[in-house]
């Protein structure tokens, strides 16, 4: 279980979400959805699969846009801002996809090089090639510099692809289900690794899962959604301990077999 | 523990817009992805690096394909057309009416038509790849505009190498005719070229070119918008692709009657 204690609430907020809504004809995926990221922290957001989790991240990066609601990320209120500030803004959000969504005709060099070459202007052949190696080296994977994507297994992918959004060196990071489809040792090394992604590099995160597993290792605060809702927020145990059918059966399937 | 409490959004009947909608709503998508182009291709920052990249991806790959099929349609045509003029003993006509046939219509035409097979499947499947597989929103989240770096460097690509190729077509297509005319005629290259230049206009190659240009850009745009548009999953790549082909091929030959149309109106 982490060890860190869940985040002071008179901590900065680098996102602030208020009464959210989205909706895909007639399937409401979010209903009011209210939270706030606060500096420094890992908070998990659990929930079954379609219940939004994913297109709560697309939102607040700027890839979906919200029907009704505030989303506020560092300061700048996604929908209301234009284009090219979005792209600004999203030099400090980091996004890790579920399929890490790497550029498949280009090695894993280029895929690095690439945020790289094109959001830091002057920048030298030797400074990329040190933050390439850097950044590949703290995900340990600096041997697989040379190789494509599809030469790499799932875990590799996804380090890949969390090199990727640290190149740029954002103060968030979002995670879209890290650990989906990976066996159980891969998983405890990613869990590690968004750890030391914190503890380095000093982000607020927010990672989406349906693994407790992993919720109880990177998260320090806990949020659950529950009909388009966050109803549950707090700690890992806070969360849990309930009797409500639409949660205990979450807990029971991880930890209970 | 926070527990927050929002009201939930009423439910409303969505309704699912009918054909005609439908039609003016991809009319609008489409016109906004054309001008969203022009906006991104020629507004700073440039992505000169992939342009020529693309320009060698598309021009350069397709020349081998293009040259056989201008050389055995300059064979094939110069061959057909033999005995029909000869009927009137007006084979010495040959050498312009290929030169014509080629260099005003053929050419650009099957230019377009093998570039929309070739060059448009390519476009529409890649980047219906790269849509479904989440690389494209992966580039909008580092900070990289997508359209600029995939769709207007695409697009100019296919804008800029379609006349070369055309060009490059008709003169194969010549060589093929010269070839056949050899073998049957004792006709010299030298009077062959003048004899088919001779009744080129200035007209008939700007005709050419700007004919090449649109059917360049149509390429491209229609490959990209359907590529960059695709959705769900492998499936929708195929169609993508498909589509790419189909729809170019239409408004290629669309856009060839409204042409011949509207230069021989300088013609009369």
């Amino acid at each position: 279980m982490k060890s860190r204690p869940i985040t002071d609430p008179n901590l900065e907020k680098v996102i602030e979400i208020k009464g959210l809504t989205k909706s895909f004809g007639n399937f409401h995926v979010l209903r009011g959805v209210d939270l706030n990221l606060y500096r420094g922290e890992n908070l998990v957001v659990l929930g079954k699969s379609g219940t939004g989790k994913s297109v709560l991240i697309k939102i607040i990066i700027g890839l979906l846009k919200p029907d009704n609601g505030l989303v506020r990320v560092l300061g700048n209120t996604v929908d209301e801002i234009s284009y090219k500030e979005l792209l600004a803004l999203r030099l400090d959000v980091g996004f890790s996809f579920q399929n890490s969504a790497l550029y498949d005709s280009m090695t894993v060099r280029e895929n690095l090089e690439f945020p790289l070459v094109r959001n830091r202007k002057g920048i030298t052949k030797a400074e990329v090639n040190h933050a390439v190696e850097s950044t590949l080296d703290a995900v340990g994977l600096l041997q697989a510099i040379n190789q494509m994507p599809s030469e790499l297994s799932g875990g590799q992918r996804k380090r890949i692809g969390i090199a990727r959004t640290l190149i740029l060196q954002p103060k968030i990071m979002l995670y879209d289900e890290p650990t989906a489809g990976l066996d159980p040792i891969t998983c405890l090394e990613i869990n590690s690794l968004i750890n030391e992604v914190q503890e380095r590099y000093k982000t607020s995160s927010i990672i989406i899962t349906h693994d407790l597993t992993c919720a109880r290792a990177v998260g320090n605060r806990v949020a659950m959604l529950l009909d388009g809702k966050f109803e549950r927020q707090g700690s890992f145990d806070e969360v849990f301990d309930t009797n409500d059918e639409r949660v205990k059966p979450f807990y029971d399937y991880n930890f209970i077999k | 523990m926070d527990n927050t409490e929002t009201p939930v959004v009423p439910e409303q009947a969505d309704k699912k817009p009918g054909l005609i909608s439908r039609m003016f709503i991809t009319l609008a998508e489409v016109y906004s992805f054309i001008a969203r182009f022009f906006k991104e291709a020629f507004l700073p920052p440039f992505e000169g690096k992939e342009l020529l990249r693309q320009c060698y991806e598309i021009g350069y790959r397709s020349a081998l394909l293009i040259s056989t099929t201008g050389f055995i349609t300059g064979v094939v045509f110069t061959k057909q057309s033999r005995p029909s003029l000869a009927e009137f003993g007006a084979t010495s006509w040959l050498p312009s009416l290929v030169g014509i046939a080629l260099l005003r219509t053929l050419a650009p035409l099957l230019t377009g038509l093998i570039a929309a097979g070739k060059v448009g499947s390519s476009i529409g499947a890649e980047l219906g790849s790269m849509r479904v597989t989440e690389q494209i929103d992966a580039m909008e989240v580092s900070a990289t505009n997508p359209f600029k770096f995939l769709v207007a460097t695409r697009v100019l690509a296919a804008t800029i190498t379609i006349p070369i190729l055309s060009f490059y077509t008709g003169m194969i297509g010549m060589l093929g005719a010269l070839l056949n005319v050899a073998m049957f005629e004792e006709t010299s290259a030298k009077l062959f070229f003048q004899a088919s230049l001779d009744q080129i206009t200035f007209l008939d190659i700007t005709a050419s070119t700007v004919k090449a240009i649109v059917f360049g850009f149509t390429i491209g745009i229609v490959g990209c918008y359907q590529g960059y548009n695709s959705s769900k999953g492998t499936e929708g790549v195929g169609k993508a692709a498909n589509s790419a082909v189909v729809i170019s091929m239409f408004l290629i030959f669309i856009e060839e009657v409204i042409s011949v149309q509207f230069f021989g109106l300088f013609r009369s």
